[in-house]
């Protein structure tokens, strides 16, 4: 969101959309990384999807994405569209605005899961079967949730503590459950590809497509498959164009294929082709973020814990007021992006990260923020006749 | 060293600095002879050899804001009357004599001369001239600041362009400070290092807050007030009209807010009118100079401290704010802020982003909190030990050269 002015509030109700040549101009971002990354790695997965019969992959696309996407870069749409009905590109539901929304209120995220399936539906005409949460945030009780909601197939992260020296690279049942799979990521070799592909210092630099096919073999040797999952953004945006990822990335699938005996699968079909081995419980929060691996970076500090409550407080009264603009942007508010700004664990720590925010500080993005959170009760007052800034 | 005070006897943060990093030089091995403008006594100063220049009491000085530059007329000390020792030129010319004295007796040999602002800078390039030792010039605040949004002393300016020129290495208190001396004086960067200050928890640690003070505040406060102090010189370099202002605006939108405006200066008068004139005269509070425990205590009582300088190159006393648990909130013309993460920073003329962040930390107690705790716990990392090591460190680059523009 943009710099949000408590004088503001009760005066324009536009939270979103600034037109300067800042990073908080989403459309800006938008182009920028359509440019470098959602382009033409689209370009080149309709490529490998056209050359290579055996080649298949899953997509989670969010509502925020396709939102942006019709504003601002139809043709985008237009190509996922095309590899969608190849049959070989799967999409998996989520939540429509990327939200936390499961850990705060059961209502807003099914509310949220179903907005997403209709978009994807309505755009693509299918039906998706497999569930990741934002941020692959799982717990035991979000895959009982989706086996109950019909889902097929699951996605989370392949943490050791949770694993217990048991391989990522096969086929899992969650705890609590009958039929939903697990499928977990193998991070290390998602990682050498999102993290570390183009890191100098890295004693694998540079990472070549049979170094990479080689590892990915030695891996099937102990599970029947290698879960790669990753921010699309890896291609072109967090690994530039320069560093050749998208050579790498064509000539991994071209070599990995060159074989009979190995494959590319979609994860639904991966769940239903593969016996689950073992039973893996996820009592508490397991997300793919930061070495916690928990919800530390989006809920860890008293400003995160604040804001979201806050937000999630006005819930009732925002649904009651039956306004769809006001109800869109009280769901925008509930992006992780917008508390993942207001972290403060990596202020002290002095080391170089990959920490990224248009802001100038945390304290800045929850200033901004509850500006907002204070005209979307100002909104919610005006509608109901009840309530105030400070309640 | 060239200072111009040293504490008890200081009138702001220059003696302060210039007290901690001689001790942290010292307790490095440096062997230093201290000159002063004036003579008192200086207990806990034995680590090194302090000179009184001039056999005047500091009380007897010009008037408080010793680094008054306004009444600095005399271009050159020559044409400046033989008996006046209370003017500022006045003491700058006793200031250079006694240097000039100390170093052609043989009492004085020094292996580096480290001179502090404009006020000894003349006395820094007589002792090069004399020594021929390098001469290391310490800007904690050039003329550009002191002067706020005006021009400043044209006579204070030509020292400083001419100090600058003949220093063999010169140290600035920020990279605010450092364009400063790069864009306007003309000096090529490499010369100039900055060494952001630091502060001593030692100083507080028998200190303890005495509540009767300020009893009223501590009853607002219980009422669910939000104290906002700033602890000054009314100066224009303060940028405290924008503050006052910015007060005003936090004002419309929440009204449980007290403006505790601690100092004294040439603004008061105009400050105590603004407030009137804006209609926040009740919530605006002027306590007048403070020193010693009362001063402190300001420290303690607030909630929020407010640095809102148009142009300060440090800024010590927000540190002092941060070591007794205020929220901060500093303009990014001040170079204190580049050594803080925890704190909230707005551009000095932005009256309404000020207000705003009044406002968020009032309406927010887990901000006032992240915000009070995040930065105790960042202020504490800066030490006088890692100053008095980066000026060793120049001070060894010093000999390399033969002036800045020679």
């Amino acid at each position: 969101m943009r710099p949000y002015s408590v004088f503001e509030i009760g005066h324009q109700s536009h939270y979103f959309l600034l037109q300067n040549d800042t990073n908080l101009n989403n459309e800006k971002i938008f182009h920028k990384v359509a440019t470098k990354s959602y382009r033409p790695m689209l370009g080149m997965i309709e490529k490998l999807l056209a050359q290579q019969p055996e080649f298949r992959l899953s997509l989670s696309i969010s509502g925020v994405f396709i939102d942006q996407a019709e504003l601002w870069g139809n043709d985008l749409i237009e190509t996922l569209q095309r590899i969608v009905s190849t049959g070989r590109v799967e999409i998996v539901t989520e939540t429509y605005y990327h939200s936390l929304a499961f850990f705060y209120s059961r209502r807003e995220f099914e509310a949220q899961v179903a907005l997403h399936r209709d978009k994807i539906y309505q755009l693509f005409g299918v039906s998706p079967t497999a569930f990741r949460n934002t941020e692959l945030a799982y717990n035991n009780d979000l895959a009982q949730w989706a086996e109950a909601a019909g889902y097929q197939t699951i996605l989370a992260e392949g943490w050791d503590p949770v694993l217990a020296g048991r391989t990522p690279n096969t086929v899992y049942r969650p705890e609590g459950t009958e039929s939903i799979k697990l499928l977990l990521k193998n991070y290390r070799l998602s990682d050498d590809i999102a993290f570390r592909f183009s890191n100098r210092g890295w004693t694998e630099w540079p990472l070549t497509a049979t170094k990479f096919t080689d590892w990915l073999d030695h891996a099937t040797n102990e599970g029947p498959l290698v879960n790669l999952f990753m921010d699309f953004e890896t291609f072109g945006e967090h690994q530039w164009a320069d560093t050749d990822i998208f050579g790498f990335f064509e000539k991994f699938v071209n070599g990995w294929l060159a074989r009979d005996d190995r494959t590319f699968y979609t994860v639904t079909q991966a769940s239903r082709e593969i016996e689950a081995q073992d039973t893996v419980s996820m009592p508490h929060v397991v997300t793919w973020a930061d070495a916690e691996r928990d919800l530390s970076a989006w809920m860890g500090n008293s400003l995160q814990q604040e804001a979201l409550r806050h937000l999630y407080a006005v819930e009732h009264d925002v649904m009651r007021s039956g306004d769809n603009d006001l109800i869109r942007d009280w769901r925008y508010l509930q992006s992780s992006d917008h508390s993942y700004y207001m972290a403060t664990k990596w202020l002290d720590d002095g080391a170089v990260h990959s920490y990224f925010s248009p802001y100038e500080s945390p304290y800045d993005a929850f200033l901004y923020y509850m500006n907002a959170i204070r005209d979307v009760r100002w909104r919610v007052m005006k509608h109901n006749r009840l309530g105030g800034i400070d309640g | 060293m060239l200072g111009w005070e040293l504490p008890p006897h200081n009138s702001g943060g220059l003696g302060v600095a210039c007290y901690h990093m001689s001790k942290a030089l010292a307790l490095k091995g440096a062997s230093i002879d201290f000159i002063l403008p004036y003579t008192a006594q200086h207990p806990g100063t034995d680590f090194m050899r302090v000179h009184c220049a001039i056999d005047v009491h500091p009380s007897e000085r010009f008037h408080l804001g010793s680094y008054d530059h306004e009444g600095a007329y005399e271009r050159d000390l020559d044409d400046v009357a033989p008996g006046d020792v209370k003017s500022m030129r006045g003491v700058q010319k006793h200031y250079v004599r006694y240097v000039e004295k100390m170093v052609r007796s043989g009492n004085l040999q020094p292996d580096v001369i480290h001179a502090h602002d404009w006020l000894t800078m003349e006395a820094g390039m007589r002792a090069k001239e004399l020594t021929g030792a390098p001469l290391v010039v310490h800007v904690h605040a050039t003329e550009f600041d002191r002067s706020g949004e005006r021009y400043g002393n044209p006579v204070v300016h030509e020292i400083e362009q001419q100090a600058l020129q003949m220093a063999d290495r010169i140290i600035a208190v920020s990279n605010i400070t450092k364009a400063i001396i790069v864009e306007r004086y003309g000096i090529p960067a490499e010369y100039v290092e900055v060494v952001h200050n630091a502060i001593d928890v030692d100083d507080f640690t028998a200190y303890e807050y005495d509540s009767r003070d300020y009893r009223y505040f501590e009853s607002l406060r219980s009422e669910g007030y939000t104290i906002v102090a700033t602890i000054t010189r009314f100066t224009v370099q303060k940028g405290l009209t924008h503050f006052m202002r910015a007060a005003a605006r936090a004002c419309e939108k929440y009204d449980r807010f007290v403006f505790l405006f601690a100092g004294d200066g040439e603004q008061r008068d105009e400050l105590i009118r603004m407030a009137a004139e804006l209609g926040i005269a009740d919530k605006v509070y002027f306590t007048g100079f403070v020193r010693g425990k009362q001063w402190r205590d300001i420290y303690t009582v607030a909630d929020v401290f407010v640095m809102s300088s148009v142009s300060e190159p440090f800024g010590l006393t927000a540190l002092e704010a941060a070591h007794h648990d205020s929220a901060l909130i500093i303009s990014r013309q001040s170079g204190v802020g580049e050594v803080l993460k925890n704190i909230f920073r707005y551009d000095f003329w932005d009256t309404d982003t000020l207000a705003d962040q009044l406002v968020a930390i009032a309406l927010s107690p887990s901000l006032a909190a992240s915000l009070r705790k995040g930065v105790r716990d960042e202020y504490a990392k800066l030490s006088w030990n890692d100053v008095a090591q980066k000026c060793l460190r120049v001070y060894d680059k010093a000999p390399l050269t033969q002036g800045v523009l020679a």
